[in-house]
């Protein structure tokens, strides 16, 4: 091996070992500026709804509530949508207009936070209110969920404004991971007599799975960490309500929210302990998806 | 050769993609219990031409097809001919073998059967051994049946995609260069296992090798840009064509 190798095997060597302990040291400084709000609230803190910062009482209930749900109603939205896309553009809709269809929904990926957040302000969350959520509550009113008065801030909002953001993720993605998957399967599949629907499912979906399942967690990920576009429309009220249509509040949104203002040491490790928790979620999603793939294509 | 039981006839049948002529006016047969060769140099139309008798050429876009083509004397182009139907019937085996990435052994084998509709566990298995067997290589894989079809080698994954097309019972195989990624030990067995089923099928092999057309078919057909040169029993094409462009490319003259 010449010397030049041995240096750049070295280089990529540090380069890729970098990265975990980058990821060790974030989650070492958070830990340890969030340190007087883990030892004053312990386990606790993660259980509670309180948020009174002039008895410097705080729990993270709420946040990890509405990182959770905004997220989970952004993949029931998105995950259909961009699929549905992906599917149609890739596998049913070949033409160049499908192509343009395509470049628009990626196009979206292109609009900075702070627009979604503008607009989910001034047109989504007036429509989502007016219209929206009187739908739903008229449809699905004997649930829980969908009770209560109706408010354009809301969780649901929240949720669909993320569902646009992380459309184009999953689109873009999971159209590229269809497209990879070799024309001689599907060739192979309708020779043994498949409909177009069977070619699909047996020659194009079950190759493409893992990558699509990959998409979706992107799509996730981004979900979970958006913080601007969220904040503008989430009503930002630090609450469990069973209600949907309820305003709520995320773990990106009060952080950044708050962070300027905090006054006490505790108020301030409590933000960083909220960021800590947001980092744990992100991580075990991460974590639970890779675990996904991975079983999905080891096991076959 | 006149009095054999025609399996499959194509009538001044054309092709193009795109507009530009792939296959010209062919008129060929293809006998039952006989190995019908296809040969002729690279581009030629002899992928096209096969790629007609179960109508898979025209899911390219762009292709477009003209004439007609009989399977057991109904022509397989007139309108609302069942697809899925033709195609169970006309199996077909690729140059490059295509087992399903995320199935294993088992299920590539079963792919077929399975869309056929729902089909009792106990009946897929026989079906499963049947058409291992059939393919020679059953005693290869029997214990290992749940791998990945993608972890066997080359030859192994070529027979596994035989057995999966043999599995749903077609009347017809197409090959179409079975053999062109493989060594000839795998070769060597692909030929004889062509030569076992010919027993049950009419077999239509494209190939680029003449040696190979010399052993395994009954008949072989000649093309050259996109037309049926010549059409003959394998033996007179081999030492005494007609034509003298099919002379000119047996004897390695060009091409
Ligand atoms: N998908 C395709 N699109 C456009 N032209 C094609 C396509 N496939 C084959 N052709 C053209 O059609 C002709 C016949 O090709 P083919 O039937 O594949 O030849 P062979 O199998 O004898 O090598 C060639 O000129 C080739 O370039
Ligand atoms: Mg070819």
């Amino acid at each position: 091996m010449g010397q030049g190798d041995i240096w750049f095997k070295g280089f990529i060597f540090a380069f890729a070992a970098s990265i975990p302990l980058l990821l060790v040291s974030l989650v070492v400084v958070l830990f340890f500026w969030a340190w007087p709000a883990i030892i004053h609230f312990g386990w606790s803190f993660i259980f509670s709804s309180a948020w009174d910062p002039l008895a410097d009482n705080y729990g993270a209930l709420p946040f990890i509530y509405g990182t959770l749900v905004s997220s989970l109603i952004a993949l029931l939205i998105a995950v259909p949508l961009g699929l549905g896309c992906a599917i149609f553009i890739s596998e049913i809709y070949k033409s160049k207009t499908g192509e343009y269809i395509a470049l628009m929904v990626e196009l979206l990926a292109a609009i900075p936070s702070v627009v979604y957040g503008l607009w989910g302000i001034f047109v989504l969350a007036p429509f989502s209110a007016a219209y929206i959520q009187p739908v739903l509550g008229g449809m699905f009113g004997f649930l829980p969920l969908f009770q209560g008065p109706t408010s354009g801030p809301s969780l649901l909002t929240g949720g669909i404004i993320l569902a646009i953001m992380i459309l184009p993720t999953i689109t873009a993605l999971s159209r590229e991971v269809l497209q990879a998957v070799p024309y001689s399967l599907r060739e192979s599949a309708m020779a043994l007599g498949a409909t177009r629907w069977e070619t699909f499912k047996v020659a194009v979906f079950g190759p493409a799975r893992s990558g699509i399942i990959g998409a979706i967690i992107l799509g996730l990920g981004r979900a979970l960490g958006e913080t601007m576009a969220v904040t503008m429309v989430i009503g930002n009220r630090p609450r469990v309500s069973a209600s949907l249509f309820a305003p709520a509040y995320s773990l990106a949104a009060v952080i950044a929210n708050e962070f300027a203002e905090a006054v006490t040491e505790l108020n301030l490790a409590v933000l960083i302990e909220l960021a800590l928790i947001l980092l744990v979620i992100t991580i075990a999603v991460n974590g639970l998806a890779r675990y996904l793939v991975w079983q999905t294509t080891l096991k076959k | 050769m006149d009095k054999l039981p025609i399996k499959m006839k194509a009538v001044d049948l054309n092709a193009w993609f795109s507009g530009k002529q792939a296959l010209s006016k062919i008129n060929m047969d293809v006998y039952s219990n006989k190995v019908t060769a296809v040969i002729g140099p690279s581009g030629c139309g002899k992928s096209t031409f096969v790629r007609n008798l179960n109508r898979l050429h025209e899911t390219i876009p762009g292709a477009t097809v003209e004439g007609a083509v009989f399977l057991d004397e109904e022509n397989i182009f007139k309108p609302r001919y069942d697809l899925v139907d033709l195609r169970r019937r006309v199996g077909m085996v690729f140059q490059k073998p295509t087992p399903f990435p995320t199935m294993s052994i088992y299920e590539n084998a079963a792919a077929g059967i399975k869309l056929a509709g729902r089909v009792p566990r106990p009946v897929v298995d026989q079906a499963v051994e049947t058409a291992l067997k059939q393919a020679a290589l059953w005693n290869e894989v029997k214990d290992c049946l749940d791998k990945p079809g993608i972890g066997l080698s080359g030859g192994q994954q070529q027979r596994l995609c035989i057995a999966r097309t043999l599995a749903v019972r077609p009347e017809v195989i197409l090959l179409d260069e079975p053999c062109s990624a493989l060594d000839p030990i795998s070769t060597g067995k692909i030929e004889e296992l062509i030569h076992e089923l010919k027993k049950e099928y009419a077999i239509v092999i494209v190939t680029h090798n003449m040696q190979q057309a010399a052993r395994v078919a009954d008949f072989t057909g000649f093309f050259l840009l996109g037309e049926l040169v010549e059409f003959d029993v394998t033996g007179k094409i081999f030492t005494a064509p007609r034509d003298k462009r099919t002379e000119d490319y047996v004897t390695g003259r060009f091409g």
